[in-house]
């Protein structure tokens, strides 16, 4: 269990003041200007010391990511482009960060910008995030006054301007380069990589783009070094990271933990426990809704990390917890969430587009089990003919549910097949 | 350069390159709807899906440039299950009505689907249906079937200039419509058909007349302006059914003006087909022996000097040629192929071509535009215009009316006082052409057809040698025609001869009663109420203005009937 010294975010919760001064006494922009003396090449370093791997989803090392950059620029402009669209199902971990902690994420942005040779940063806010936009906007405003950001941020000499971007609610628009067309201003469609946004991205000038929680954690990493951040967990999976916990269980929460913590644990420590205890638990989708689900068995045992949850293919994506007790009908759930998926598909490519439609037709029939025992296998493969074959990975997001669903439920599906078959055949009789 | 293999075989192609396009090197065939090498390269369809070594997912080899070492298989049992799997997902919402589709038999779903799909669907759910969406008569659409692929959306933003067409809502629900439900206000619309890989957007006119397997298909150059695009004219029994474009990277790439593909219902509308003699003041029908003896007693009569003719925009070179021989034989210089009154000069030939050539615009880095509304003369040139635009640095000048041309451009001025500026230096602009290292210019016959045509003309050259525009390697001066038969009326010389007269003075000769007999060589464009009493022949093949005029009609074959050049 995380010790409350080893916190990062000391106002998860809104207890204390989220502006300026509270932030200033959480030890947020202290020594900034020390920081980004180390210089570009001295941040890069500290980062991919740190072990600190993205809070997005993937999960992709942030100081390689950083590093990708170009080092000298072509005449372009370079980007930091913070990603703010959470719309993961089941995830509120970035909207509690800028509401209760915004001046970590502007502190971030900067060291962050800075170690890319950006002289701009976008946050791209997801639309419904109104109050968490007025916050935010607040504290960029903060920065902006005492000079933290704008020109010669922090006495560094770097001129530094954040731009606050309130999408429109599009899932889509939280992929990477979906987020960019729509911050350009055009339809939120992802683009073809390569060109990779390092390259090409924001008005095709080199970019990268961060999840909220990722910048939000790195100064204190580069504050109070990265063998701290990395002594954290395990091997490779390292550092603090916010659950979200939602469900059945009896106190939902977000909440700052190691990494590597047991399921088990991290429920019954901070969540209150499954609603009707551990043994009532059914099922649990650990990463949000893109990623396959748990069955019990496995989450007596299971470590909420990336590699942990990859070996039992699943994913920690952005670690939102969402817990199923045995009152729920896990097909219909699974249902729902294809209805998510085909709705927001962005109906670019075709495997997608056509895809998750059928996806959830098939899933809907296979709720009130009105389906053909072979429909399961076809079920699957479908979900294998759009996996790998999409342009984004909206696409594997889809699929990846109703595969876990197939996986460890398929009994159940049967089941239901071949109740409402013999109810028919009572009827008749 | 880097090395690759695809399936099997060793290519080397030049850096950039896509997998898709060193698979065609390779003469490995990979399907496709949303490529298309013209326009920018979407990856949307996923039909172009191919397996890469160390890759884990299939790649879509459109969009993905080729690597140093990559091993490319684009028949292994994954790339095929991966394009079989969106081979079914593009069918399931498709409606298959193939037997009422137009583009049955010529759609690339249809062929792809045989060759790469299942032979089965499995979707059993409700299909989508999109409501009808309008785009004008000329492009007719059923966008139940479209498959997205964008093609369209794309040809009008980048191609066409007119960012008209877009697709709305998401997922399964989108939509590719054109906003307003407008026709595209576009001069190239459509070849938006020909870019469909489905039966979504098929010709409006065309609609359910024929099958493609039924067309005679006959390959020619189309007259309806002067840019010479190449055709297909498909035809079944004797009736032009319709013209669709050929390839031509020298001329038309692939596109075809609107004017010139949907034309062809006019072959069959108002057509002369019988000779006709004016008798107590109403035209007659008449046998040919009957049309010739009028002809002869009248010209019998009348001595050469009486005799004029006037060619017209569509006329071609061995009728001009001909009917120069016999205005000779009987004695008479006054013939002119200028209708319309161009003061262009047919003793030097470089001054009223087109030097630079079409294709030579793509290297030109500066043009200026005379008098000509390039957009709708001749909207392939347009198009190259554009394309060349598109690339950046061809700063482009115009004088003459304030058009939207598709693409930016300096407005300089209008009238003789800026063409005057220009020439002697005066104008920025002339600065910008003397800099460019290939700087053009394009003189319309909006400019010439003026009373001071001749001397916009002069202007012109002045400019052209000022600003370095005719060099030994390079030739920036064009005049950019709208009929089919001017150059080669000029070149042929359908030119008055020593004290011929031209079109205006023969048309005041004949009002006056000087000139007696005027043969029209499918001469509609004058104003026939000037002809007075004069006799007046008319050879063409339609009922025109200069038809009803006639006191004696020959009925001649279209353009699409006969060989001529």
């Amino acid at each position: 269990m995380l010790d409350d010294k080893d916190r990062i975010f000391t106002n998860l919760y809104g207890f204390e003041d989220w502006r300026l001064p509270g932030a200033r006494a959480r030890g947020d922009w202290d020594g900034t200007k020390e920081i980004l003396a180390k210089g570009r090449d001295g941040i890069i370093d500290l980062m991919k010391k740190s072990g600190l791997r993205g809070r997005g989803g993937a999960g992709f090392p942030t100081g390689v990511k950083w590093s990708f950059m170009p080092k000298q620029s072509d005449g372009r402009p370079h980007f930091l482009v913070i990603n703010a669209d959470e719309s993961e199902p089941g995830t509120c971990k970035d909207r509690d960060i800028m509401r209760h902690d915004p001046h970590k994420l502007i502190e971030g942005a900067l060291i962050a910008g800075f170690a890319m040779g950006a002289n701009a940063c976008y946050i791209y806010i997801r639309g419904e995030f109104f109050r968490e936009a007025e916050h935010l906007n607040v504290a960029v405003a903060e920065a902006y006054e005492a000079g933290l950001i704008g020109k010669n941020a922090c006495g560094s000499g770097w001129d530094y301007d954040i731009t606050v971007h309130r999408g429109a609610g599009a899932y889509i628009c939280g992929e990477e380069t979906g987020l960019l067309e729509s911050l350009e201003g055009k339809k939120g469609q992802p683009r073809l990589k390569p060109p990779f946004p390092a390259a090409s991205g924001l008005y095709g000038c080199p970019t990268t783009i961060n999840n909220v929680e990722s910048i939000a954690v790195a100064p204190t990493i580069l504050r109070r070094g990265p063998e701290w951040f990395a002594g954290l967990g395990r091997p490779n999976n390292v550092g603090t990271k916010v659950f979200c916990i939602a469900g059945h269980v009896n106190k939902p929460c977000n909440v700052e933990e190691v990494m590597g913590i047991p399921l088990k644990e991290l429920i019954e420590k901070h969540a209150g426990g499954v609603r009707g205890g551990w043994d009532n638990l059914l099922a649990i989708i650990p990463g949000g809704a893109s990623v396959p689900l748990l069955p019990k068995s496995t989450c007596d045992t299971i470590l909420m990390d990336f590699d942990s949850l990859r070996e039992v293919k699943s994913g920690l994506g952005t670690a939102a917890v969402i817990v199923m007790d045995k009152s729920t009908d896990v097909v219909k759930a699974i249902a729902r969430l294809s209805k998510f998926y085909m709705h927001e598909s962005c109906g670019q490519c075709t495997p997608c587009r056509e895809g998750t439609g059928w996806l959830w037709r098939i899933m809907e029939r296979m709720v009130k089990g009105e389906a053909e025992l072979e429909e399961i296998d076809l079920l699957e493969q479908v979900t294998y003919q759009i996996e790998g074959h999409t342009i984004c990975a909206l696409g594997d997001a889809a699929a990846w549910p109703v595969q876990g669903l197939i996986r460890h439920f398929r009994p159940e599906m049967e089941r239901r097949i071949v109740a409402r078959k013999q109810a028919r055949v009572a009827r008749a009789a | 350069m880097p090395k690759l293999k695809v399936d099997g075989v060793e290519v080397e192609v030049p850096a950039g390159t896509t997998i898709l396009q060193a698979a065609e090197v390779a003469g490995a065939e990979i399907p496709r709807f949303c490529y298309h090498e013209r326009l920018s390269i979407a990856g949307n369809c996923r039909m172009c899906l191919v397996e890469v070594e160390k890759s884990p997912t299939p790649v879509s080899s459109c969009a993905m440039p080729v690597g140093e070492g990559m091993v490319v298989h684009t028949q292994s049992a994954n790339a095929k299950k991966a394009r079989a799997g969106v081979m079914e997902f593009l069918l399931i919402h498709h409606p298959l009505d193939c037997p009422i589709c137009d583009q049955g038999g010529e759609c690339d779903l249809q062929d792809q689907a045989m060759a790469f799909g299942f032979d089965r669907g499995r979707y059993r759910e409700a299909k989508r249906a999109v409501s009808e969406k309008h785009m004008g008569p000329l492009v007719k659409t059923i966008m139940t079937r479209c498959i997205h692929c964008t093609r369209c959306i794309r040809f009008a933003t980048e191609v066409a200039g007119v960012p008209e067409l877009g697709a709305v809502n998401r997922g399964e629900h989108m939509e590719i419509t054109s906003y307003l439900e407008r026709a595209i206000t576009s001069e190239l619309s459509g070849n938006v058909i020909d870019l469909c890989p489905v039966g979504a957007l098929t010709s409006g006119p065309y609609a359910f007349t024929a099958r493609p397997w039924e067309l005679r298909k006959t390959e020619s150059i189309d007259v309806m302006d002067a840019v010479g695009s190449n055709i297909r004219i498909d035809a079944r029994g004797n009736e032009v059914m319709r013209v669709l474009p050929r390839l031509n990277e020298d001329i038309n790439e692939e596109w075809i003006s609107d004017k010139t593909r949907f034309a062809c219902d006019g072959l069959r509308r108002q057509r002369l087909d019988r000779p006709y003699v004016r008798r107590n003041g109403k035209l007659e029908p008449a046998t040919w022996q009957e049309a010739f003896n009028a002809i002869a007693a009248r010209v019998e009569r009348t001595s050469g000097g009486k005799i004029a003719a006037i060619a017209g925009d569509q006329a071609d070179a061995e009728a001009m040629i001909a009917l120069k021989d016999l205005l000779a034989a009987l004695g008479s210089s006054h013939i002119d192929c200028r209708q319309d009154g161009a003061k262009l000069d047919p003793r030097a030939r470089g001054s009223y071509l087109f030097n630079t050539t079409i294709a030579g615009i793509e290297q030109a880095d500066a043009c200026l535009i005379i008098g000509a509304d390039v957009r709708h003369e001749a909207p392939i040139i347009n198009a190259r215009l554009r394309k060349r635009w598109l690339r950046g640095g061809f700063a482009v000048g115009v004088i003459g009316p304030r058009l939207d041309l598709t693409y930016k451009f300096d407005w300089l001025g209008e009238g003789t006082r800026t063409l005057e500026d220009l020439a002697t230096g005066r104008h920025p602009f002339a600065e910008t052409l003397k800099n460019a290292k290939k700087p053009m210019l394009i003189l319309g016959q909006g400019a010439l057809r003026r009373a001071d045509g001749a001397r916009v003309l002069g202007l012109a050259r002045r400019i052209a040698e000022n600003g370095g525009l005719v060099r030994e390697d390079w030739n920036g001066f064009n005049v950019l025609h709208t009929a089919a038969g001017r150059v080669g009326g000029l070149d042929l010389g359908f030119v008055p001869g020593p004290g011929g007269k031209d079109v205006a003075d023969i048309l005041d000769a004949a009002g006056k009663g000087e000139i007696e007999i005027v043969y029209l060589l499918a001469a509609d464009e004058i104003d026939t109420k000037k002809l007075g009493k004069a006799f007046v022949i008319y050879q063409g093949h339609h009922g025109d203005r200069g038809a009803h005029r006639a006191d004696v009609v020959l009925p001649g074959a279209a353009y699409t009937e006969k060989s001529a050049t």
